[in-house]
């Protein structure tokens, strides 16, 4: 039997019938078309599929579309105002954050739960704080110098 | 142009796309009434298929069709082709069935599919196949297989050998007997999933009335995927086209051509509908093909002064169940041809066995034989020094090839192009304080703490490659390059070529290459790929070689358009074409640069042809193809830092230098993130990933929960550093450095825990050198 | 990936919960979700419908009583990380919140999640039973309280009864002069605890009053090391002392477990080692 579920994603409101089985990561994809959040595994580990629930960081694969039902989410799509990146955005362009870009619309999600909550981590903060997700291509360091700079200048 | 745009590290054109979400991969597409596929596996090792029975599953909710390996074969499609036989050593290529019929031969092997109009619909009915297997007996370990008793996977395949193959020169029986000292080693270069974090995935369209089909995949290089599919699908290769959407890493996995591609398009045929399969990360770990697997019987044989006069070694190459699209090629041709590293060795033999097991196709994991080379001398070389109580360093040193720039040929028979590796190492070592961190090391081991120093000096194939050599060692294809470059009529410019890059950065580096060449801005210059009905024939992203043979046909071509350019410059001026001169996008009579043309004066003259001179066509486009003389060869010199904790056996990274030489720099950001990438990935090897089969072939390691992926914090910042040594074999002295740091990181490391270690009396731990592994061989020591 | 079908109730009250556990058989509690869905969606659990207490007001947060504190059973692992309440009464329970999993996980998963589930391989548990908590669960009979050395059975089981819902964790609060630790060996792939030790020492006029360590990884379940307690408790601690008392540790591990990362036998000795490692710090920051 399908339910019910009113979820806001980047500000705009929805409300669709879902299976239960639904997981929040193919509601997103698939029900909303919005693809930027990607599925990189089935047990969890890789947080390609990392949205902001109510301004938390969380995995849209280990959650059930219905559970989400009244939340505020945000996606990669909802990162950039009005055309103009967010500094996330533009610090992982500047220090060459990516390479591939599949796990990072996720790696951005979690990084901005990090620094809104942490405006000016360390270094092994910031690695400590990624250990949800992972990246293949960069080894990880261009990554932390954007988290760094990026949170610099949300702090400007 | 006012700044120097060839060698700086400007922002990557790919990066807006992919930053807000809007670049499609493959599973971001729908079409309309796309259905999706689902695979039925085995969850057997090796077992007989009795039957299949698909009735229930076919009348479940939403379910289009079910279907077998002989449907697919009634329809026409053929096994899955290899197209890398090496010759002269007997190579056996069994078939590969895209869906098994008879038997099943890994556990992950596909014995049916269904269709659905949802995925989770479509897994459900896959569920309800029901297949009745019988278990035959399983075979997971190389050399067992080849021993007696072992079941044989192919019926023409006694010992389930693949092939034999040896690589010889000079003369080693004589080298060995004339050495004052020996070291052996028994190595196991173990088995890796690539993990690329995008899992594979196939849309297939068919339109019946033309008879196309249009495959949107993953794949590294969609032209082969092209032409092979062209062998098994039964669709003729002008009416397939297929598209590389962004695709999410590859490493080398996405290279082959797998069963899933001519599932979609056997299922969008038969259905009339697009099919879409994704696989998910378990079947990842299955059905997408594994790396490495050696084991290797190693031995180098030296004076004692130190020089070394031989190697030699016999490896059992494990290929898992089937030939993969390139698997022969990895543990012979791009593997024992390096078996010199930087080292002057005369004499070296290996044979190489490939050999058949119930395990998932091996096949290019990044280095691709190449760090199966590289660690196993750098091995060696280590236990040399040790045994000679000399420094390492220092017998490194003493055996380098010397410095060259017109190329050196090895005893295996190839010719380095250009090398300074003692350059790079002194480099190296002055970066890291060699000599300091031998001192700190002998303070710490005073007070029972071990901190490691290890080396690794490199030199690595790539560039993918001369055709003719390609040819000569049984690869199926050419390795050559192309590209078009366009100028439209207002001097914009499009470049199409034939590589397939899903990260390394060629859409801003050949964007740079443009501007550098042509003097228009780089924003002015799109490179498309990955569409094979857009862009010129072509080989793929793979084995380091966009840049170093992508470069040469986007300059060949470049070079075109400036002849082009300068004929209708010397016409539109009334001057003679060699008295025209080209600087920063304007040509002009010499002499006179103030009555300059631009570049995007030609483009549009050139575009309307009014004014054209007699024998030169109109439009600004040219299009070149660049087969490079040989292949490239990168070379570097990587030092370790580890400190142990001798009670848990825990490895900690405290450093990482990096000195690497890939010739000319176009974009030195981007080439630093491939090192970065690369290093991550050969220390995963060195201290914690691994591959594990069980004796009835299920894979134990069968997903990230326990599969150990690097982590952001296993990691301190690496510092990198360059030399520059250009290569003579293309235009722009462009090596590669996509694989660099995968091959030189492994045994750096690993050199260095057992440096940690050796006044332990620790002389070798298998890798990964997990925390359990090292405390074994710490206590074993100890007894 | 992709669960199979099931019912779903999304419940308001205790009440309709424990009526719906009781009403469909087969039927699961969802909490977080972080233990339950991955093993739906790998298909290895199937349960026929689920009961999801997310909504539920009043279970979760964190309310200091007396010289308890009371942790509602869906409070967040990242809120007992976060919380100033716990990091002043008792820190060792933040500490082991703290390294569960990764951020996202930590967003998610539940106290009462986590203990109910049971992995012998997961955090909370060795920390509950160092500390000696209490664990409260409401069924249609009434409300039950398990202490958490009765609490925990074999791998995956616990006391909880058919029907009975884990509703809050009484932990008691630090006893002057007391510092604890959690220290865990990390597997590289999953974040789990391979081996991981708690540990809650009180001094007194320079010695150990009570010492009280678990140890979780190694076993089924975890476990009180309890010679390992003798063995310091009443004793000064210092390098000798402590290291005596790490080596007891693993006595406490009738079976260890063994899997492709760590064998039964490593685990025994990890269990020596972070177990004199979780002391020493406890130690110190009793003293601090």
């Amino acid at each position: 039997m399908n339910h019910s579920v009113s979820i806001t994603v980047n500000g705009v409101s929805h409300r669709d019938e879902v299976e239960p089985r639904l997981l929040l990561v193919h509601y997103v994809r698939e029900t909303l078309g919005l693809t930027g959040t990607k599925v990189g595994c089935d047990t969890g580990q890789c947080g390609a599929c990392t949205v902001l629930m109510d301004g938390q960081a969380v995995k849209a694969c280990m959650v059930l579309a219905v559970q989400a039902d009244g939340s505020q989410l945000t996606t990669i799509e909802g990162l950039a105002e009005n055309g103009k990146l967010h500094p996330l955005q533009e610090a992982f362009w500047e220090k060459h954050g990516l390479q591939c870009g599949y796990c990072t619309p996720g790696m951005i999600l979690t990084a901005c739960h990090l620094l809104e909550r942490n405006p000016n981590p360390t270094e092994a903060q910031i690695r400590h704080g990624l250990e949800g997700n992972l990246c293949r291509c960069t080894g990880y360091q261009n990554i932390v110098a954007a988290v760094k700079e990026a949170g610099k200048r949300m702090r400007a | 142009m006012a700044a120097r745009i060839f060698g700086s590290g400007i922002k990557r054109r790919e990066d807006p796309r992919l930053l807000t979400g809007q670049a499609k991969y493959t599973d971001d597409l729908a079409l309309p009434r796309m259905a999706h596929l689902a695979v039925v596996r085995s969850p057997y090792a090796h077992a007989k298929i009795k039957s299949i029975r698909t009735k229930k599953a076919s009348q479940m909710l939403g379910v289009l069709g079910v279907f077998t390996g002989k449907d697919m074969v009634e329809a026409g499609f053929r096994p899955i082709p290899c197209a890398w036989v090496v010759p002269n050593s007997e190579t056996k290529t069994p078939p590969y069935p895209p869906i098994a019929t008879d038997v099943v031969r890994y556990v992950g092997n596909a014995v049916a599919i269904v269709v659905g109009t949802d995925r989770y619909r479509a897994r459900d009915a896959a569920d309800a196949v029901e297949v009745d297997y019988e278990p035959l007996s399983v075979v997971v370990d190389a050399f067992k297989a080849t021993q007696e008793g072992a079941p044989q996977l192919h019926a023409d395949v006694p010992k389930n050998i693949c092939f034999h193959w040896k690589v010889s020169g000079g003369d080693v029986e004589a080298a060995f007997k004339s050495a004052d000292v020996v070291v052996k080693e028994r190595i196991v270069n173990q088995r890796l999933i690539p993990n690329a974090m995008e899992p594979r995935a196939a849309l297939a369209q068919y339109a019946p009335a033309t008879g196309k089909v249009t495959l949107w995949a993953t794949t590294q290089n969609p032209h082969i995927a092209r032409f092979l599919l062209s062998l098994d699908t039964g669709t003729p290769e002008h009416k397939i086209r297929v598209i590389a959407p962004e695709v999410g890493g590859g490493f080398g996995s996405k290279i082959p051509h797998y069963p899933e591609d001519s599932m979609v398009i056997f299922a969008a045929k038969r259905l009339n509908v697009p099919v879409k399969w994704t696989e998910t990360r378990s079947e990842n770990y299955r059905g997408t093909i594994h790396g490495r697997d050696h084991l290797q019987e190693v031995e180098l044989a030296a004076k004692k002064d130190g020089k070394i006069v031989g190697l030699r070694g016999k490896v059992w190459a494990n290929l898992g169940a089937y030939l993969s699209t390139a698997s022969t090629g990895i543990p012979t041709i791009l593997h024992g041809l390096m078996l010199s590293g930087v080292y002057d060795i005369a004499n070296i033999h290996e044979d190489v066995w490939g050999v058949f097991t119930n395990t998932t196709p091996v096949d290019a994991y990044r280095g691709a034989g190449r760090p199966e080379a590289t660690f196993l001398v750098e091995r060696l070389v280590d236990m040399l020094a040790a045994k000679l109580k000399r420094d390492p360093a220092e017998l490194r040193k003493k055996n380098f090839i010397p410095p060259f720039e017109d190329g050196h040929t090895v005893a295996t028979g190839i010719v380095y192009d250009t090398g300074n590796y003692a350059g790079a190492f002194e480099k190296a070592l002055k970066i890291a304080d060699y000599t300091g961190l031998r001192k700190k090391q002998a303070e710490k081991r005073n007070k029972e703490e071990y901190l490691g120093i290890g080396i690794s000096t490199y030199a690595e194939i790539c560039g993918l490659g001369p055709s003719q050599v390609a040819g000569a060692v049984g690869f199926g294809g050419g390795l050559w390059e192309s590209a078009i470059v366009r100028f439209h009529p207002s001097g914009k410019v499009q470049v199409f070529v034939g590589i397939s890059p899903h990260g390394q950065g060629e859409e801003t580096t050949f964007a740079q290459i443009v501007a550098s060449e042509l003097g228009v801005s780089v924003d002015d210059v799109e490179i498309l790929h990955g569409d094979t009905d857009q862009t010129p024939m072509g080989w793929g992203t793979y084995g380091s070689r966009s840049t170093a043979v992508g470069s040469g046909a986007l300059m060949g071509a470049i070079g075109k358009i400036k002849e082009k350019a300068k004929t209708l410059t010397a016409h539109l001026l009334e001057a003679a074409a060699e008295d025209i001169d080209y600087a920063d996008g304007k040509f002009f009579v010499r002499g006179s640069p103030e009555k300059a043309k631009t570049i995007q004066d030609m483009a549009l003259m050139a575009n309307v042809a009014w004014n054209m001179p007699k024998d030169l066509e109109p439009g600004l486009e040219a299009s070149a193809f660049f087969d490079p003389p040989n292949f490239v060869y990168p070379f570097g010199a990587h030092i370790a830092v580890v400190a142990v904790d001798a009670e848990t056996g825990e490895v900690r990274l405290e450093r990482y230098i990096a000195v690497d030489d890939c010739g000319k720099v176009i974009n030195p950001m981007i080439v630093e993130g491939q090192i970065h990438g690369g290093i991550v990935q050969g220390i995963g090897q060195a201290l914690w990933e691994r591959a594990v089969y069980d004796e009835s072939g299920q894979l134990l390691t069968g997903s990230m929960t326990d599969y150990a992926v690097p982590k952001a914090d296993f990691f301190p910042n690496f510092e990198l550093a360059m030399t520059e040594t250009p290569t003579k074999v293309n235009p722009l002295g462009v090596k590669g450095i996509g694989e660099t740091g995968t091959i030189a990181s492994t045994p750096a490391v690993y050199n260095a825990v057992l440096d940690a270690l050796s006044p332990l009396g620790v002389k070798t731990i298998d890798m990964p050198l997990t925390p359990e592994r090292v405390w074994r061989a710490i206590r074993e020591a100890r007894r | 990936m992709y669960p199979a079908e099931f019912e779903y109730f999304r419940v308001k009250t205790l009440a309709e919960a424990a009526q719906l556990l009781r009403k469909h058989k087969g039927s699961h509690l969802l909490a977080g979700g972080h233990s339950l869905l991955p093993a739906m969606k790998l298909r290895v659990s199937q349960p026929k419908s689920l009961i999801d207490i997310g909504g539920l007001r009043g279970l979760s947060g964190i309310q200091a009583k007396g010289k308890t504190l009371v942790v509602g059973a869906m409070t967040t692992h990242a809120a007992v990380a976060s919380s100033p309440i716990v990091a002043k009464s008792c820190p060792l329970l933040a500490e082991t919140a703290s390294q569960i999993g990764d951020i996202q996980v930590r967003n998610r998963g539940t106290i009462g999640g986590s203990l109910a589930h049971a992995d012998p391989a997961a955090d909370y548990p060795t920390a509950i039973l160092a500390l000696n908590a209490t664990i409260v669960v409401r069924s249609a009979k009434g409300e039950r309280k398990i202490p958490a050395e009765r609490f925990f059975l074999d791998l995956f089981t616990t006391a909880l009864k058919p029907g009975e819902i884990l509703t809050s964790v009484v932990v008691p609060a630090y006893a002057k002069r007391t510092g604890g630790a959690y220290v865990k060996h990390r597997h590289p792939a999953s974040s789990y605890a391979v081996v991981g030790v708690a540990a809650l020492v009180e001094l007194s006029d320079g010695v150990c009053k009570r010492v009280s360590l678990a140890v979780g990884g190694a076993g089924a379940t975890p476990v009180r090391a309890s010679e390992a307690e003798a063995t310091l408790a009443g004793r000064k601690p210092d390098a000798e002392s402590l290291e005596a008392a790490g080596a007891k540790a693993a006595s406490a591990v009738a079976d260890p477990l063994s899997d492709t990362y760590a064998s039964g036998e490593y685990r025994l000795h990890l269990a020596t080692v972070l177990a004199k490692r979780a002391l020493t710090q406890a130690v110190a920051r009793a003293k601090g």
